[in-house]
């Protein structure tokens, strides 16, 4: 073997080494986090802690149950209005966004997807809280929802495409209305996975922080009202580890573990979904 | 039974007409496709709602300072009304520019690693991780940022490389633990997931027939993928990385955690600084009239144009080098 195969073939190696190296260190942040969030939220973690308020500093015991409470609250007012919102939009670029009209929809789409969260939390406190004169929960729904809309837009779309146009075909030879085709066989068909879809959007959201912090704010107690504060489990953790207390530290840890179990099961339930989907077609 | 039949033969030229001729489908249909429409048009409705309300809250302040004044003062006093955005336009271009020189070589790596270089079952194997590490909160990776890799930065890594490298300005100055290092160190992980992604969607895109022909003609592997396959991704790989760089720009909660909020301009990567969406985190809840509100959005309205201008570059490199819609991009 030449001097000069043998080094083509050491860079060779050298490079496939430096690659596989990248996939470490990809992980190992991974595992850290994973596992910090786990090892120091479970000591932190008791049964009041999903049922009570906040407690003072140094006070021991109290927990999270209104910021639980307040993320399921203001992610299902995002979903009132995002998924209706999101999904028609998605339909209507499957079904009739050909056209001029239908490529600049989803380009508008495509490029909102990248928009900064905080931007539209801003966004909501102009067109929301502003004219309200209050921070409210109906604020950051808003602003989740306007965070939902275009990536479920552009899911919903591959999914009603990937409905066979037999079906449509049959349905319309059949005399079917085309409305009553679109919804009765095309969005039928397609249920499922924009049901997947859907989740994945709500999961994103529950995570979201920078667009409750100033539409949403907080509370220290529970609260019902749509026009009313609200605390969330994102802002909790937020306050909670910005703070200077050793205790505060401990309960940001332990609402981080809640908040990934409430993201990662929406996540799962949404991946259980899809399996169990592509399994009774088999 | 003749009459019936009659009236059977009767409809049936106006029912194929009626198909045949969409102005003058049913009032249902028409009901449904205009119903669509609104849904749809929706969409760009909400875009120029963003536009909108960042111009309507951010007009005061620029009428008063002026833009060129607002962007290149590096002032930040909220007591004397005194709103320049230059340490927070620095801060955010620091870190993302360190998020993107850790991220990039690492998550092209991975890519061809998992594309090229493992077998496939690997790459479905690996698919899950990388997809969970997207999905993570961003406040989660702050509380991880201060409490974890703040304090290894402050004792071990900023030493260390004060040491070895602080011959450059970069790397002097006393090792803080938070600042731009650490938020750009946050950034990298939060963005690897978008480019890697995106730059494996790319490389499935580059013809067999390409790396088959290089290595026909005896390159190694490192070399076909040097000669052939990275030439080919080169512009979507460019996209990727813009929209991971428009990914870092934008992110807020795990930077506001690190960086130290100290609006000022250091060239040492150890020292504290502050950025765009970080400061609007911070201040915007308990802004103090008006004017404050008002240069915190134009920040944002600053943020919101760069990041647009990105996203539209990075879609259409994308979408010229995969000839086709991205899927599952953001």
């Amino acid at each position: 073997m030449s001097t000069r195969l043998r080094k083509r073939r050491a860079i060779n190696a050298a490079m496939t080494c430096l690659c596989a190296l990248g996939l470490a260190v990809a992980l190992v942040p991974l595992v850290s986090v994973l596992w910090l969030v786990l090892s120091r939220g479970i000591a932190a973690l008791n049964l009041d802690f999903f049922t009570a308020l906040p407690s003072p500093v140094g006070e021991p015991g109290g927990g999270v149950g209104n910021a639980i409470a307040g993320t399921l609250y203001i992610v299902g007012i995002a979903c009132l209005i995002g998924v209706p919102l999101g999904v028609g939009a998605g339909v209507f670029l499957a079904e009739r966004g050909n056209g001029r009209v239908g490529d600049v929809i989803r380009f508008t789409a495509e490029v909102l997807s990248g928009v900064p969260s905080i931007i539209v939390g801003i966004v909501a406190y102009g067109l929301v809280v502003l004219p309200m004169k209050r921070f409210s929960a109906i604020a950051g729904g808003v602003a989740l929802a306007v965070l939902m809309i275009p990536t479920l837009a552009r899911s919903t779309e591959e999914l009603v495409r990937l409905v066979p146009g037999s079906l449509r075909e049959a349905s319309l030879a059949l005399g079917v209305p085309e409305w009553r085709t679109s919804l009765r066989v095309i969005l039928r068909t397609a249920l499922g996975g924009i049901m997947t879809a859907a989740l994945l959007a709500v999961a994103r959201a529950a995570g979201e922080t920078a667009p409750l912090l100033f539409t949403s704010l907080n509370n220290q107690y529970w609260n019902w009202r749509a026009d009313q504060p609200t605390a969330s489990l994102t802002v909790q953790i937020f306050n909670y580890a910005v703070s200077p207390y050793e205790n505060w530290h401990d309960k940001a840890w332990a609402a981080a573990l809640v908040l990934l179990l409430l993201v990662g099961g929406l996540s799962l339930a949404a991946r259980v979904l899809t399996r169990q989907r592509f399994g009774a077609r088999q | 039974m003749q009459p019936a039949s009659e009236t059977l033969a009767a409809r049936r030229p106006g029912r194929l007409t009626r198909i045949a001729e969409p102005a003058r489908r049913n009032f249902a249909d028409r009901a449904w496709a205009a119903l669509l429409t609104i849904l749809g048009v929706t969409v760009f409705v909400v875009a120029l709602f963003i536009v909108y309300a960042l111009c309507k809250l951010s007009a005061g302040v620029l009428r008063h300072t002026g833009l060129a004044a607002f962007v290149l003062n590096s002032q930040w006093d909220v007591v004397r009304d005194v709103y320049g955005a230059l340490p927070f336009i620095y801060g955010t271009l620091v870190t993302s520019v360190v998020a993107l020189f850790i991220a990039l070589p690492v998550s092209v790596g991975l890519a061809l690693f998992l594309t090229e270089m493992s077998p496939p079952g690997v790459r479905s194997l690996i698919s899950f991780p990388i997809s969970l590490l997207a999905g993570i909160p961003s406040v989660v990776y702050g509380l991880w940022g201060l409490f974890v890799l703040v304090p290894v930065l402050r004792t071990k890594v900023e030493p260390f490389l004060a040491a070895t490298l602080g011959f450059l300005p970069l790397f002097r100055g006393t090792p803080v633990g938070l600042g731009y290092l650490a938020a750009g160190m946050i950034l990298a992980i939060m963005i690897l997931p978008t480019i890697t992604s995106i730059s494996i969607e790319v490389l499935r895109t580059v013809p067999m027939s390409l790396r088959e022909a290089a290595l026909a003609l005896g390159a190694t592997r490192w070399e076909a993928i040097r000669m052939a396959v990275l030439p080919f991704a080169r512009a979507g790989i460019l996209g990727a990385t813009i929209l991971g760089l428009g990914r870092a720009l934008g992110e807020t909660m795990a930077v506001t955690m690190v960086i130290g909020n100290s609006p000022t301009i250091s060239a040492s990567l150890f020292a504290p600084g502050y950025s765009l969406p970080a400061v609007i985190a911070n201040e915007f809840a308990e802004a103090s009239g008006a004017l404050q509100t008002g240069a915190l959005a134009a920040l944002g309205l600053i943020l919101f144009a760069v990041t647009l201008l990105l996203n539209i570059a990075a879609r259409l490199l994308v979408r010229i080098s995969t000839r086709g819609p991205v899927r599952g991009a953001a």
